[in-house]
């Protein structure tokens, strides 16, 4: 109502930033769309955790423009409308459950009742529990119950799986879905990425503080039509990395992985070469090798 | 539904922080424990049982130092210690992303702060007037408690800025460092005229000294300096602390 469908709820624009002589974000441009998951994924140190802080007020960019809601994010009334869930956000031990939910939920306006809270986490049985006296599946739930409670329209999730379990990542998939559905828009940073093509609408990929690419999880596979290779040989991945063709060449355990363009001539020229060479094996390249590739050309362009 | 769309106060979330800072602290037994009982305790050592021969009156000047010794304990603590641990641990982190109202932090530990102060003071009075049979006015006895929980103001700020000096493990041992050499040489444990002479030259020069001052100038035990000096001198440190802190955690 207040603001127009194409208008984003949060915006970043033309952004630079540097720590001492490191630069962080190198005119990042990111828009995050009401009611859209959005996965932002990059190697470390790519500036994702610098630009979410810039998106939450946390610093003040060096130069460009940063909107929440159309306003500072150092407003309080932006901040009302989002929910933060953060990797290096910790959580005082000694508070139980129920009061870390009754304490944020004072921050908002219009909070969601406990027993919301609760179901949306999966935070039954844990309500009176301290918090340092929790699993760290069960903190990782109560840190989203606390991102969540206060209703936001906009969600921040930096890294929310980190070190759980198959099973509580899927719980917590399911969770981010529903809120999605509800019309949330979240604004994910993840190192699964399993976890953005479970749940991004858009994927951004950044890296050396720059977007290499956006689009959906389909666009961005298809930005590399690349095939992959495994196979046990003696050959060294050094020499294999120098023949035409091969993107990346690296052991794997007992196995040597290669990245190609195209499999074929790679294929003829490793049984050529190692007549021993056991357990081949050729896939399509998925969304982690397309990952690497677009972080890794754009290390290329940059050097 | 839950609310109507009145316009939204942040009186609520002020209370809950200070209340759960509150809870959170008493439930970290490496602070409430020695900041609740060691006043007391050594109040009833030092300051009764051994003291006990100076008679009521040195009961009396002690019921002054200690009860300075305990708010600048939880003063001290309270801010200092807290304030690394939470930017360390990241906690600062998570409130200031949170819609946290600016101000709610500090003034959550400030009435943490004075809450315990509280304690301290009661416990110290039971202590005074239930077994060293210290004989105060109402009005002393209020001069006396006013005296020492405003005395929480100047040495939270103080605290404030250590903690932002310095990583959660090592601000329990440089507030140590500040805390308890300063309560000596202020006269906090042992009457100043006990000291060495150059030792009591130089009492004025550490904050503690003039809390005490003003809080012994309440029981009539204190060294005749003007009330306004030591006022002044605690006035200021509150402010030149607080704004070097503020700088700290401002960035």
């Amino acid at each position: 109502m207040t603001t127009l469908p194409s208008h984003p709820l949060a915006r970043l624009r033309g952004v630079r930033h540097q720590y001492g002589r490191t630069l962080a974000l190198d005119g990042l441009d990111l828009a995050l769309p009401a009611g859209q998951v959005l996965a932002m994924l990059g190697p470390n140190g790519a500036g994702k955790t610098t630009a979410i802080s810039l998106l939450l007020g946390l610093q003040r960019p060096q130069a460009g423009q940063v909107e929440l809601f159309g306003l500072p994010p150092q407003d309080l009334a932006a901040r009302r409308r989002i929910g933060v869930m953060l990797q290096a956000g910790a959580v005082p031990d000694t508070l139980k459950v129920r009061e870390l939910i009754d304490l944020t939920r004072s921050y908002y306006p219009r909070p969601r009742s406990v027993a919301d809270c609760m179901a949306l986490a999966g935070l039954d049985g844990l309500m009176d529990r301290r918090y340092g006296r929790l699993s760290g599946g069960q903190q990782r739930r109560v840190q989203f119950a606390l991102a969540l409670c206060g209703r936001p329209q906009l969600l921040f999730l930096d890294e929310p799986t980190t070190g759980l379990d198959l099973d509580a990542r899927q719980t917590l998939w399911e969770a981010v879905r529903e809120l999605g559905a509800q019309g949330c828009a979240v604004l994910l940073t993840t190192h699964y990425l399993e976890e953005a093509q479970a749940l991004a609408d858009r994927v951004v990929v950044v890296n050396h503080g720059r977007v290499v690419a956006e689009g959906t999880v389909a666009q961005i596979r298809a930005h590399v039509a690349q095939r992959r290779i495994r196979c046990s040989t003696s050959l060294p991945a050094a020499r294999v990395q120098g023949w035409p063709g091969v993107r990346r060449a690296q052991h794997d355990g007992p196995c040597l992985d290669i990245v190609v363009d195209v499999a074929e001539p790679v294929v003829r020229r490793l049984l050529d070469e190692d007549p021993a060479l056991t357990e081949l094996e050729v896939q399509r390249a998925g969304l982690a090798d397309a990952f690497l590739a677009l972080t890794r050309d754009a290390r290329k362009d940059a050097a | 539904m839950d609310t109507a769309a009145a316009p939204f106060s942040s009186i609520r979330a002020y209370l809950l922080e200070a209340r759960y800072e509150f809870l959170r602290l008493l439930r970290t037994p490496s602070f409430s424990l020695p900041a609740l009982s060691f006043p007391p305790v050594f109040y009833l050592l030092f300051g009764v049982l051994l003291g006990g021969k100076g008679g009521p009156v040195a009961a009396q000047y002690m019921l002054a130092g200690y009860g300075v010794f305990g708010v600048i304990g939880v003063a001290l603590f309270g801010f200092g210690v807290t304030v690394a641990m939470d930017r360390e641990q990241g906690l600062l982190t998570l409130k200031r992303a949170q819609p946290m109202p600016p101000g709610a932090y500090l003034v959550a530990k400030m009435a943490m702060a004075l809450l315990f102060a509280a304690i301290i003071l009661l416990l110290l009075a039971a202590i005074a007037a239930g077994v060293a049979q210290v004989q105060l006015s109402a009005a002393q006895w209020a001069g006396w408690a006013a005296t020492c929980l405003l005395g929480v103001l100047p040495f939270s700020a103080l605290g404030l800025w250590l903690g932002t000096r310095v990583g959660g493990r090592g601000a329990p041992a440089l507030i140590n460092l500040v805390y308890l050499p300063m309560a000596f040489l202020s006269g906090l444990w042992v009457p100043l005229t006990m000291l060495p002479g150059l030792l009591q030259t130089l009492a004025p020069a550490w904050p503690a000294y003039h809390l005490a001052q003003v809080a012994q100038k309440v029981v009539g035990l204190d060294a005749g300096r003007p009330l306004l000096l030591h006022v002044a001198v605690l006035a200021g440190m509150t402010i030149v602390f607080f704004l070097l802190a503020r700088r700290r955690l401002v960035r």
